[in-house]
């Protein structure tokens, strides 16, 4: 395992951050590696202080950070929040999902409600692809994408990133099977885009009508077989799929799919002997993912959520130092 | 009223082949002769328009694919607003489609258009009727009536009639009065919930996708019913490779079938949605390369029989929306003449065939006598510098909407004067 970068933040200075400064993170995609490996390891650090419990309270001491979900989140949200306190910002929870939008808001006057407010740091999800980079025209806030629809969800690739790094120390050279619901996942879409900047071998598995036929000129291969897909992966990356597509329209039933594309303990086994197991939460324990699998000792899947915390204080730092986003 | 007399310009008139250096008289409202002699002097209290030899003069162009507000959605474009923008491209006829609010399938309400574009005193108003009671695909309107009330053809505008059986039904009906019926090319049942091409782009923006086959798959159901009932067939805003290929096979073997395109199809692709730029967001959305290039082909060999500006009017509501939500449509009726001439400058159509495209052959559909320089005719005129450049800026455009998929677009060519039945209804300052 790699030994991470011990020094402390003002040793990150602006010297890694030579690049155009952006104001937010709204997605990996084009994102460069020198602009990722600095994230990766400031995060390290934050994982270490939080396990310490010695964050930099002062960091974000006075700073207003809203989390404004208008897609219900509890996990994601929660990591945010945590991530804005252990830097002592003043964090608010927004849920807009059935308030104001359903009186006939639209994102833009939400905006100008939070520009009002005089908001540094807003996190968004939103159902819409793209409601993030429009919010960020419009508000003098930065914005850090929490999920936009089928479009990016920057932190959750950064997360996963780090959690590979800290099992193998680097990404060359590493195969990746992402495998699920590929067509409406914004996890599938950021972990491809950085998981092969950064010089990862990545495949897509699932079933035909749950991969979109044009993924593969984001520089994937594509499987429709698990026992073609894992076959020598270094991390087998599963995807949550949404019960309501297993209904008939794009997966006859979810019996069905755990028949063909679960994860069980003999599917694993293709895999190299230790591959690690992912999952970007929250999971359908039978149905994408034998409990078995979940819960072995190949399962970093609760190790993502500490490297959340500590991704999304790396995140909230660079940003409020006017630093490099995406 | 006094006469004009227009001299030293360029007189372009496709329906009768007309293209050299001349001048044209309008006395009383109508064009009273381009062949006189270059000795004879100007009539008496005349007024002189010199081209200097560097403009052309060619019919008012006649766009047969309009959505203007009115009625219902003023907030958008008004008539009177549409008026202004449409001269200012050198438009002095419209044919409007029918989904407004309420829809255009009673035929007082086709009078009523048509009596509004006269208000104007700018432009010719030809309303479309609806091909079903409110635009909603099942039951027939009355295709007899509306066509008695001045509709000049059917369509449900944005929406194609999804079911084959109804469709057959039209086509057969419509046959009766010599109808024409126009559809918006798109399966239905595909494109249902997208709001860009299938693809690369889409899957990246992460947003949801139709592919480019509904066209070929709505069309080759269309040609196969038309030739079935022998009906008059128009596709509105053709714009992919594949639905043209099966439109040039269908007339190559007899079938009563025709189509139009709007400039986004061949000056634009894809691309310049970018980053969820709602401006570019149309319906059908822009497609690939391949099909903007195939779309440019088939104007060049004749398989398109006119160019519409598909103008559909959005306020900054409508599309300051996250790309799904935000309505879809461009403005084009002050750039529809500059940007066919994109086509002129890079050697794909001729002038004469590009002003065609844009007058007589769209009037020959729709059965109107629009579009020409024969002598007799009203004089709708446009008057245009063909190399005069300037860039589209939304927020900047004649008339009230500025959705324009254009923002941006350097083009050579502009409309310099625009005369409705003699009468001068656009001069630009500085052309």
């Amino acid at each position: 395992m790699r030994s991470p970068p011990m020094s402390d933040r003002s040793a990150h200075g602006s010297n890694v951050f030579l690049t155009r400064p952006a104001r937010h993170l709204l997605g990996v995609q084009g994102m460069h590696p020198t602009r990722i490996t600095p994230i990766l390891d400031l995060a390290e650090n934050y994982t270490l202080l939080n396990r310490s419990r010695k964050t930099p309270r002062d960091l974000l001491r006075g700073r207003t950070l809203i989390n404004l979900f208008f897609e219900d989140s509890t996990r994601t949200r929660t990591s945010f929040e945590l991530a804005g306190k252990r830097l002592g910002a003043d964090v608010v929870n927004m849920t807009v999902a059935s308030s104001s939008v359903n009186k006939g808001e639209t994102l833009l006057d939400t905006a100008a409600t939070l520009n009002a407010m005089h908001t540094d740091l807003l996190v968004v999800r939103h159902s819409q692809s793209g409601a993030p980079a429009l919010l960020a025209q419009k508000v003098q806030a930065s914005v850090v994408n929490a999920g936009d629809g089928t479009h990016e969800h920057p932190t959750q690739a950064l997360l996963d990133a780090l959690t590979i790094r800290r099992h193998f120390g680097v990404f060359e050279g590493l195969t990746i099977a992402i495998c699920g619901d590929v067509s409406h996942s914004r996890v599938a879409r950021s972990n491809i885009h950085l998981l092969t900047a950064m010089g990862c071998q990545v495949r897509v598995v699932g079933p035909p009508t749950l991969v979109p036929g044009a993924i593969g000129a984001l520089g994937v291969s594509i499987h429709h077989t698990m026992e073609d897909g894992l076959r020598g992966v270094d991390v087998v990356m599963m995807l949550r799929v949404q019960r309501e597509r297993m209904k008939g329209t794009q997966v006859p039933s979810a019996r069905e799919y755990f028949r063909f594309y679960g994860l069980d303990n003999k599917r694993l086994a293709l895999a190299k002997p230790h591959a690690l197991v992912m999952h970007p939460g929250p999971m359908n324990r039978g149905v994408e993912i034998d409990s078995r699998v979940a819960d072995s000792d190949q399962s970093v899947i609760r190790e993502q959520v500490e490297m959340g915390v500590a991704v999304r204080m790396a995140v909230l730092d660079i940003l409020s130092r006017g630093g490099d986003g995406a | 009223m006094k006469p004009v007399l227009f001299e030293n310009v360029r007189l372009i008139d496709p329906a009768s082949g007309l293209d050299r250096a001349g001048r044209l008289l309008v006395r009383d409202g109508v064009i009273a002769g381009t062949d006189l002699p270059g000795a004879e002097g100007a009539p008496d209290g005349a007024e002189i328009i010199d081209g200097q030899n560097q403009l052309v003069l060619c019919p008012g162009l006649v766009d047969m694919r309009v959505t203007i507000g009115e009625p219902g959605f003023e907030y958008r474009e008004t008539v009177a607003s549409a008026a202004r923008a449409a001269v200012s491209g050198g438009i002095t006829t419209i044919a409007v489609l029918p989904n407004t609010s309420p829809t255009i399938d009673n035929p007082a309400l086709a009078r009523l258009l048509r009596a509004r574009g006269e208000e104007t005193g700018m432009i010719d108003i030809l309303p479309y009727g609806a091909l079903t009671r409110e635009c909603a695909g099942k039951e027939m309107a009355e295709i007899g009536l509306l066509a008695e009330a001045g509709a000049i053809a059917f369509t449900d505008g944005p929406h194609a009639i999804a079911d084959s059986r109804t469709m057959r039904q039209m086509l057969t009906y419509a046959k009766g009065f010599g109808a024409l019926i126009v559809q918006h090319p798109e399966d239905p049942s595909l494109a249902r919930g997208g709001c860009a091409t299938d693809g690369e782009l889409a899957t990246r923006l992460g947003l949801p996708g139709i592919p480019a086959a509904a066209e070929a798959i709505l069309i080759a159901r269309d040609i196969r019913l038309a030739r079935m009932t022998g009906g008059r067939l128009h596709f509105g805003h053709v714009s992919t490779a594949e639905g043209l290929d099966l439109i040039r096979a269908a007339r190559a073997d007899g079938v009563n079938v025709t189509c139009d395109t709007a400039p986004p199809y061949f000056d634009l692709n894809e691309t310049v949605i970018g980053d969820f730029r709602t401006y570019a967001k149309l319906s059908p959305p822009l497609r690939a390369e391949a099909d903007r290039r195939a779309v440019c082909a088939a104007l060049a060999d004749g398989t398109i029989d006119a160019i519409a500006s598909d103008h559909m009017p959005c306020d900054a509501d409508d599309k300051r929306q996250p790309f799904a939500v935000a309505s879809a449509g461009g403005t084009g009726l002050s750039t529809l003449l500059a940007v066919t001439l994109a086509q002129v400058h890079a050697g794909n159509l001729g002038m004469s065939d590009a002003i065609g495209l844009l007058t007589h052959r769209p009037a020959r559909l729709l059965r109107s006598d629009a579009g020409t320089l024969a002598t007799g005719q009203a004089a709708d005129l446009c008057l245009f510098n063909p190399d005069s450049g300037w860039i589209v800026r939304a927020g900047e455009l004649p008339g009230k909407a500025q959705n324009t998929p254009f923002d941006g677009r350097a083009l050579e060519g502009r409309v310099v004067g625009t005369w409705k039945n003699g009468q001068r209804v656009f001069w630009a300052q500085a052309a």
